[in-house]
């Protein structure tokens, strides 16, 4: 960021080209996952758990290839597979990989009171930081795709990194790194959603998929992980990814209009108290008044 | 009530006895921890206050069992006083002249039993907050066994759970207003549990009244 403002474009009276013009294009990074080449080989899966330093828990079986229901605290990436009947009638077998969306407005973020405990980077990845975490899982309430989990060990939350200590020294996220297909993509924000759209419209005019598209939801200001969808008007179909996601209605109205009206509730009930006092002070018994004998005063 | 002599021989009157006393500042030391860690929950202008009372972590998993605390100190309280707090229908002259209370125009004020509804207000107020607050914040206590299916429990939780404390509080800074500063006496009855009876016919005629009745039929 701080370089932004000395980065040249043009320079007057010079010939030749301009040194360091973009060098510099954006800081916005970006996770592309194209559901329509996903094979569903969890590699993604394991390589996460690999450079994170999680080991295999024990999955589930739920008549399908899934390896459990959702993400864990120590289980970051998921392959959500999910049949899907067609209006045609013909079957199709869902694959999307589920992980933290890194949302340009995080709801986690800002449902969480303890300070320092989320950040969002420049450069668009939302992190959580364990060492100030208070364990309280408001951020599990805040988020709109199901994504913090809390840690009965640790009594903390956790979830995907965007491989930000990868990112940061100039590698792509682990899971990208893995995957054999090239369904997963990793770059700036412009170029991965220049890809998507790309490759929507391939999907689109080539391959018999008319509502094809990418899921980029602008409820939360857009997501530095995108998706290209078969059908991106039905988004649920791939294991419930919401349709609008936004921070939740009762988390904006708790930390907007009701914590500004509550503290202008409570300073004014405290002045108010005081000025009482100051006008008309305690109320006075006189103590040598004659007690009543069961009639009124 | 029971049948306590309430008439004390040093000539006072007792206003609360011990299981009154107890029950009351069970419910008000967890209330104030409670009031504590919530603020510092509330705001980052606040946040210093759970450190300094152990550390945020300790406030967080503290603060859900001082509820429970509360919770049973406020069914303890609706044991007691319940029945002492229904809403009669001469309540409503006294509200009428709430305005010469707040004025202490005390002799225009409709006479009090035992409790003025003033009291009713706070008592019930505090008792029906602290069902939401409970309720809420057995929700937010353990979010992570609140299935995604019934995220909205968690959601209203949420708005709930502050919009309930903030009630209290406006009701917790009265009361304290009025117990410490406000009403000489006050505070001594809910400590050592007894008023003067001139502080009894004042505040609470028809209270007093009753107690200088029962004792003539006790005699």
């Amino acid at each position: 960021m701080s370089q932004s403002s000395t980065e040249i474009v043009r320079i007057s009276g010079h010939s030749g080209s301009v040194p360091g013009a973009g060098l510099n294009r954006e800081y916005q990074v970006c996770k592309l996952v194209d559901t329509t080449t996903c094979i569903g080989c969890k590699a993604c899966e394991v390589a996460c758990l690999e450079w994170n330093g999680y080991t295999f828990t024990e999955t589930t079986f739920d008549n399908s290839y899934q390896t459990m229901p959702e993400t864990s605290w120590n289980y970051w990436n998921l392959i959500k597979f999910n049949e899907h009947e067609r209006e045609d009638g013909s079957l199709m077998l869902l694959m999307r990989k589920d992980q933290c969306m890194h949302c340009e407005d995080p709801g986690c973020l800002a449902a969480c009171p303890a300070e320092g405990a989320i950040v969002q980077f420049a450069n668009g990845i939302v992190d959580f930081q364990e060492a100030n975490c208070i364990g309280c899982g408001y951020c599990i309430s805040g988020c709109p795709f199901n994504i913090p989990k809390f840690s009965p060990e640790a009594r903390k939350v956790f979830k995907c990194t965007l491989c930000n200590d990868r990112v940061s020294q100039g590698l792509e996220p682990a899971c990208i790194k893995a995957c054999p297909t090239g369904c997963l993509h990793f770059g700036t924000k412009s170029d991965m959603s220049e890809l998507a759209e790309t490759r929507a419209s391939q999907l689109r005019e080539h391959s018999g998929f008319p509502d094809a598209g990418v899921y980029d939801p602008a409820g939360v200001g857009g997501t530095h992980v995108i998706y290209v969808l078969h059908d991106a008007k039905n988004p649920e179909a791939y294991g419930g990814l919401p349709r609008n996601p936004t921070i939740p209605v009762t988390v904006q109205l708790w930390k907007h209009p009701l914590k500004w009206l509550g503290n202008l509730a409570i300073i004014g009930g405290l002045v108010g108290v005081f000025v009482h006092y100051l006008r008309f002070g305690p109320k006075e018994v006189v103590e040598d008044e004659p007690v009543t004998k069961g009639e009124k005063r | 009530m029971s049948s306590e002599p309430y008439l004390l021989p040093n000539g006072r009157v007792l206003r609360y006895n011990f299981h009154e006393r107890l029950i009351h500042w069970l419910a008000g030391l967890s209330y104030v921890y409670l009031l504590l860690t919530g603020l510092a929950f509330w705001s980052p202008w606040l946040f210093w206050i759970a450190v300094v009372l152990g550390g945020a972590t300790t406030s967080r998993e503290l603060h859900p069992w001082f509820g429970v605390v509360f919770a049973i100190a406020v069914a303890l309280m609706y044991r007691t006083w319940g029945g002492q707090m229904k809403e009669e229908p001469e309540d409503k002259a006294w509200w009428g002249a709430i305005g010469h209370y707040i004025r202490n125009e005390d002799s225009q004020v409709p006479s009090a039993s035992r409790f003025n509804p003033g009291q009713k207000l706070l008592f019930w107020g505090f008792f029906w907050n602290c069902f939401a607050l409970l309720l809420s914040g057995l929700v937010l206590w353990l979010p992570q066994y609140i299935p995604w299916s019934l995220r909205f429990l968690r959601l209203l939780a949420v708005i709930v759970h502050p919009i309930a404390a903030l009630l209290t509080i406006g009701l917790f800074i009265i009361h304290v207003y009025m117990g410490t500063a406000m009403e000489r006496g006050a505070f001594g009855s809910v400590i050592r549990g007894d008023v003067s009876r001139a502080w009894a016919d004042h505040h609470h005629h028809d209270w007093f009244k009753q107690i200088l009745r029962d004792s003539e039929t006790r005699k």
